[in-house]
């Protein structure tokens, strides 16, 4: 990480600060007033639609290794979706995703 | 303390089941990636959105710009638009300092229960609702604070090897999962993974807000096809 100190303070403020805005939005300022529902569409996505495309290059080419495929991260990372697919347990997919990074890099050394 | 507040609070208590590993996570691999304490208490309490905070944290690893980072992570906070616009036939009313403090503690969380709390029950007084909006928030915002100082502190005490460095993609998958509910959710990430993978040589944090953007339309215009089908 190479940020000065003020920046970052400048991103934990603005950060802090712009999702003040978006969770204040409705209930502060625009009031009873419906969101269009090609709006409400989009919002229903956010999520899904950024954390994955983060996730997808960390799992291929992790830092860690340089940018190499690493066999241990990615059988994790396997195994932490299986895990919250099969239980919709987020706690349970961390701990098995976990326990396999640990296994795996024991075992392929 | 009034019936409705206790009640929010028994209803918020479970969540620390989530919030306590989660908090602790962040403030672990917030010390590790080079963040001071206090710049690690800063997110949680003035951010107080822990996927935002792990992206940011993610982006700031890699060095992105400012804005990148900033886009974001914010972006990431853009599904609390809809929670606030869910809240106002319940909460409008009140007066501006108590929506002002609403706001601030309008997470995942206390949203979720308030949401199915108020639908169960719409004929509740509304300052009865003001405090068991309040309610939940009392387990589950505190702890956030509490639990990410303690993971600042024994962040330090942890030594590199022990393969931090893929929490946060541990996280976010395990995040992901359970929230794939639909087809459009699941089309929507598959979108997500193949974009940011083809923009990957972009500027860090650019592919990703492209992809994201992509994302967002391919999983609104499945949900309108399926609507239109179903109909």
């Amino acid at each position: 990480m190479s940020y000065s100190d003020a920046e970052i303070w400048l991103i934990i403020a603005a950060l802090g600060i712009g999702t003040y805005l978006i969770r204040f939005s409705f209930l502060g300022l625009i009031g009873n007033r419906e969101l269009p529902p090609w709006v409400l569409r989009h919002l229903r996505y956010t999520p899904v639609a950024v954390l994955p495309g983060m996730v997808a290059p960390l799992a291929l080419w992790p830092q860690a290794t340089g940018g190499e495929t690493d066999p241990a991260r990615l059988l994790a990372a396997l195994a932490t979706f299986a895990v919250g697919l099969w239980t919709k347990n987020v706690i349970a997919a961390v701990a098995g995703g976990i326990a396999t990074l640990y296994a795996a890099q024991y075992l392929l050394g | 303390m009034s019936a409705s507040f206790l009640r929010g609070l028994r209803d918020g208590l479970p969540f620390l089941l989530v919030i306590v590993p989660f908090a602790l996570l962040f403030g672990v691999v917030g010390t590790e990636a080079g963040l001071n304490i206090a710049q690690v208490m800063g997110f949680s309490i003035l951010v107080v959105a822990g996927a935002s905070q792990f992206a940011a944290l993610q982006l700031m690893i890699e060095n992105a710009s400012t804005v990148m980072v900033l886009v974001t992570a914010l972006v990431v906070n853009l599904r609390m638009a809809m929670y606030s616009a869910a809240l106002v036939p319940h909460l409008g009313d009140a007066p501006l300092w108590q929506r002002a403090c609403i706001a601030y503690f309008n997470v995942d969380q206390t949203y979720a229960l308030s949401q199915a709390r108020f639908e169960d029950d719409p004929g509740l007084a509304l300052p009865r609702k003001v405090a068991y909006f309040f309610g939940t928030a009392a387990p589950v915002c505190p702890a956030w604070y509490a639990i990410t100082y303690v993971g600042a502190i024994l962040g330090g005490a942890i030594p590199p090897e022990y393969g931090l460095d893929f929490a946060v993609p541990i996280t976010f998958l395990a995040l992901i999962a359970p929230a794939l509910k639909t087809l459009a959710h699941v089309l929507a990430a598959l979108t997500s993974v193949a974009l940011a993978l083809v923009f990957a040589g972009l500027p860090s944090g650019l592919g990703l807000i492209l992809a994201a953007l992509a994302a967002m339309a391919v999983g609104a215009r499945v949900e309108l096809w399926q609507e239109r089908r179903a109909a």
